[in-house]
């Protein structure tokens, strides 16, 4: 663990002081400090194009009262510019009082190990895989007309002072490999994009040549689309793959159940809770807890261990997400789930690894139900519009489904829906959940984190398709 | 305050040093220092307050054609050797790519004049909320607006461009931004819209009670939608997003998707792609222009550049690199457009509503639904429908969709250009797309 105050006027003991000092009268609030480091090593158009490194350090001062937030970041860690914070903090909430919340749970649980992912594989061996890579693609044949592969590894350690010398720490690997295929033939072109991911070494990943594993998912949907047809336009059943699919339900119904929007009543779900917002047997969690997860944390960015929260039981509304400040302004416990991109930004209640969970359906059973539809595998980004509850995601592998049988593939396309009636329109949950491959970041008030998401295969009744054949 | 010119520069010019003593052949090197003050209330009540103080180093160093970049925040002499060295000795062992090297020495920028881009003006804080407070009072006068929420942003930076064949050059920018974002309630419906006010200096700023009047307005209006059916419509994009029309455009003809042949406009130039009518400007040197800059991310000259030239496509935006690549000259668009802009059409808004019998105004869209390499294009929306040119009913959970190649074609602007973001496009009717609902 690296000392944060090596090169400065400060130590520990003085850092300390100066936070007990700021946040005496307010309710909450920290020094938060971060050391992160991260490469990115890209091949393109045949050749290694770019390869990045990047470190920052830095540290967020946040003093809470009441249901005002005093924010300060910087990253020169001096005396002076932690006092210049300290004094922006006091000067902000000078007219209000508060009473400092001690309370912080603590576990000893850990769900990653402290490994610097950057520096365990050397850049050479890195650079040789990458070719590698490309040469694999390239031998599939005269169509590939561009591969596209990166390593992204991160190594961020951070350190949480609290008031009355209060110190959480902890270490995060986190690493992405992703092949991206351009194909072309009879004048056609289609992209196929696939990855995967998390919280250990690249080695993990890439073991047993499971890198060609990825570069043939790529390949292959890009070989799928080539085959593409326009997509319908209108309402119809939707059967959704298991795994990746869940994006669904990250922006359909997980950003409504975060805290803030709940608090502030702007979320389509603030006064549903104990409700029924999705079909019996559909339950969905919130989960930091999983091992080398991308989505999970040991400690959030405020100090809580984090947990697995369940969301939606059975079709019932239970809980919301919650960071510390508005888990205090709504009366109940920090769900372990309060995050920031880094030092400059402020916490605010996200989502870790959301999952629906298994039931009893085969996916056969589900496809052969639908007469007129579609069947959704893969997906690209997605949206979500949470005060109307409109949600958007889109399809980037797809078939039509005629008579409960798999048709012909079809262009991608976004689907749009209703986040808090849609888990009502699900009529079938499938018996075969899958984990995402570790490739999502979801984005909220101009912050990226790292997440998950997995569920079984489900059956839509009704959603629209926004093709273009009428 | 942000650190002034000679500041920047002296670690500019010391990291380009201590880099060719280490064996570099080439260099280029970024600093930037912003201090940047937001304050947000909601309901009329503080929120939040952040300061932000953060410095940013970027170097790039070249040994022949091999190459690497490194980035960081700590400026602190040891922290740049450590990172100079590492970058260094990646450089070394990255393969060669034959099109690596800094800008032609005869592109780089001579002339610097001054685009009226910094505002010394400092706003309090307690000023901010009082800003503040009148938009949302302004907002919350609409009886259905049942939250608010405003933000109060002032920036300010400055930075360094150097390269070790002599450029070194930047300037001071500042930037005021006041936004509002309303919630409406009508039974248990909610809808959200927002109104801003983005300028570089703050005197040129909208008046904050327009803004909150504009977001509750444009909220209020939202209620109650509609599903429509599914339908082969016109329609009309609102300013708002008229301009994502020009960011397909631009990020299409950039040089790199160009010459890596994922751009469904490859090798169009000198084709007509928009009607005869339009034209598409990228001019950096607007006085006091969101988009406005003296020279791209490499130092390399920027001059204005008709991109559309009576509907035909006249040049791609070319950096060094892909520039090399392609055989072509950078035109100064590394990095991207600076302000952007369909120049403006003739015909009255009133009329482009009217010029079928019904017509689907979309204020908003979302989702990522662009397919560069094919053009396709799908994106949930809503908005509004018309009919004989009137506004009828909101509408929402819908999606439209087409492909830019027909869609770029049956473009038709209403003369209403503004400027009020880095790229602007006026109102703009596209016919013939699908429209996707019940």
């Amino acid at each position: 663990m690296s000392n944060f105050f090596k090169n400065s006027d400060l130590d520990n003991i003085k850092a300390e002081s100066i936070v007990s000092d700021t946040l005496n009268n307010c309710d909450d609030g920290e020094l938060y400090l971060e050391n992160s480091k991260s490469e990115s090593i890209l091949l393109d158009d045949n050749k290694i194009k770019n390869s990045s490194y990047s470190s920052d350090l830095g540290y967020g001062f946040r003093a809470i009262t009441g249901e005002v937030v005093a924010y300060s970041h910087s990253n020169d860690i001096s005396k002076d510019s932690i006092l210049k914070s300290s004094e922006n903090l006091k000067d902000t909430l000078k007219s209000k009082k508060g009473t400092y919340n001690h309370e912080i749970p603590k576990s000893n649980k850990k769900y990653y190990e402290d490994l610097n992912p950057i520096e365990e594989k050397s850049q050479n061996s890195k650079i040789k895989i990458l070719n590698e890579v490309n040469n694999y693609i390239r031998s599939k044949g005269d169509m590939v007309s561009q591969v596209t592969a990166s390593f992204l590894g991160e190594h961020k350690e951070i350190e949480i002072i609290r008031s009355n010398s209060e110190v959480l720490k902890d270490i995060r690997p986190l690493v992405r490999f992703n092949v991206s295929v351009v194909l072309e033939k009879n004048g056609k072109k289609e992209t196929g994009v696939y990855g995967i991911g998390g919280r250990q070494s690249y080695d993990e990943y890439l073991k047993n040549e499971n890198w060609k594993h990825v570069c043939d998912e790529a390949f292959r949907i890009a070989d799928v689309n080539l085959k593409s047809k326009p997509a319908p336009a209108g309402e119809m059943k939707v059967v959704l793959g298991p795994g990746w699919p869940a994006i669904l339900i990250h922006e359909a119904i997980g950003h409504g159940l975060e805290g803030d929007f709940n608090r502030k009543k702007t979320s389509a779900f603030h006064n549903l809770m104990g409700q029924r917002v999705a079909s019996d047997g559909v339950t969905i969690v919130d989960d930091g807890t999983l091992n080398l997860r991308r989505g999970s944390l040991t400690i959030d960015d405020e100090g809580t261990p984090t947990e697995n929260t369940v969301l939606i039981e059975n079709g019932i509304l239970k809980n919301f997400m919650q960071d510390r400040l508005n888990a205090r302004l709504m009366n109940t416990k920090s769900t372990g789930s309060g995050r920031r991109e880094s030092y400059k930004h402020v916490v605010l209640p996200r989502m870790r690894n959301t999952m629906m969970l298994s039931g009893k359906y085969s996916q056969d059973e589900m496809i052969k139900s639908v007469d007129k539809g579609i069947f959704a595998v893969s997906f690209g980004g997605g949206q979500v519009d949470i005060t109307s509850g409109k949600f958007v995601f889109n399809c980037t592998e797809a078939y039509e489904i005629n008579n409960g049988k798999i048709g012909y593939p079809i262009k991608g396309a976004t689907l749009i829906g209703d986040g808090p009636s849609i888990l009502k329109e699900v009529s079938m949950v499938g018996n075969d959940m899958k984990l995402d491959p570790g490739i999502g970041t979801c984005g909220k008030a101009g912050q990226g984190v790292p997440v998950g998401v997995a569920q079984p295969s489900i059956l839509i009744n009704k959603m629209t398709v926004g093709g273009t054949q009428l | 305050m942000v650190k002034d010119q000679e500041y920047l520069n002296s670690i500019a010019s010391q990291t380009i040093e201590y880099s060719k003593k280490l064996g570099a052949t080439d260099v280029n090197v970024e600093v930037i220092h912003s201090i940047s003050e937001t304050v947000n209330l909601r309901n009329k009540q503080l929120d939040e307050s952040n300061r932000s103080d953060s410095f940013a180093i970027g170097i790039t160093t070249y040994i022949n054609k091999k190459k690497s970049t490194i980035s960081s925040s700590n400026l602190s002499k040891d922290n740049i050797k450590i990172l100079t060295e590492r970058c260094i000795e990646t450089a070394k062992i990255t393969p060669d790519d034959e099109f690596n090297s800094l800008p032609d020495k005869e592109l780089m920028a001579k002339d610097f004049e001054s685009l009226d881009l910094y505002d010394e003006f400092h706003v309090p804080n307690n000023k901010k909320i009082d800003i503040l407070k009148e938009a949302e009072e302004a907002a919350s006068k609409e009886t259905k607006i049942i939250n608010t929420e405003t933000d109060f942003t002032e920036n300010k930076s400055n930075f360094v461009l150097a390269n070790s064949n002599g450029f070194i050059n930047g300037y001071k920018t500042s930037n005021f931004n006041i936004s509002c974002v309303a919630v409406a309630k009508k039974d248990s419906q909610m809808e959200r819209d927002y109104d801003f006010t983005s300028k570089r200096h703050f005197s040129d700023l909208i008046s904050p009670k327009n803004v909150g009047e504009s977001a509750a307005a444009n909220t209020v209006k939202k209620l109650d939608p509609k599903k429509i059916k599914s339908e082969k419509i016109g329609i009309v994009f609102d300013k708002k997003i008229s301009k994502g029309i020009l960011n397909v455009l631009s990020s299409a003809i950039s040089a790199g998707a160009i010459s890596r042949g994922t751009s469904f406009l490859k090798n169009k130039i000198g084709e007509e792609i928009f009607p005869k009518s339009l034209n598409v400007i990228d001019d950096p040197k607007i006085k006091k222009g969101l988009g406005s800059k003296n020279f791209d991310s490499e130092g390399v000259e920027t001059n204005n550049l008709k991109l559309i030239e009576n509907g035909v496509l006249k040049s791609y935006l070319v950096d060094t690199y892909y520039g090399k690549k392609l055989n072509l000259k950078s035109n100064g668009r590394c990095g991207g457009t600076s302000n952007l802009y369909f120049e403006n059409g003739s015909m009255p808004l009133e009329k482009l509503l009217k010029s079928s019998k019904k017509n689907l105004y979309i204020t908003e869209t979302i989702g990522h639904g662009t397919n560069l390499v094919t053009g396709d294009y799908s994106v949930g929306a809503n908005g509004f429908m018309v009919e004989n040119g009137e506004f009828i009913y909101p509408v929402s959970e819908i999606t439209i969709a087409g492909n830019f190649k027909e869609i770029f074609k049956n473009i038709t602007l209403a003369n209403d250009l503004e400027f009020k973001y880095s790229t602007n496009a006026p109102t703009l009717l596209v016919e013939g797309m699908i429209v996707a609902g019940r």
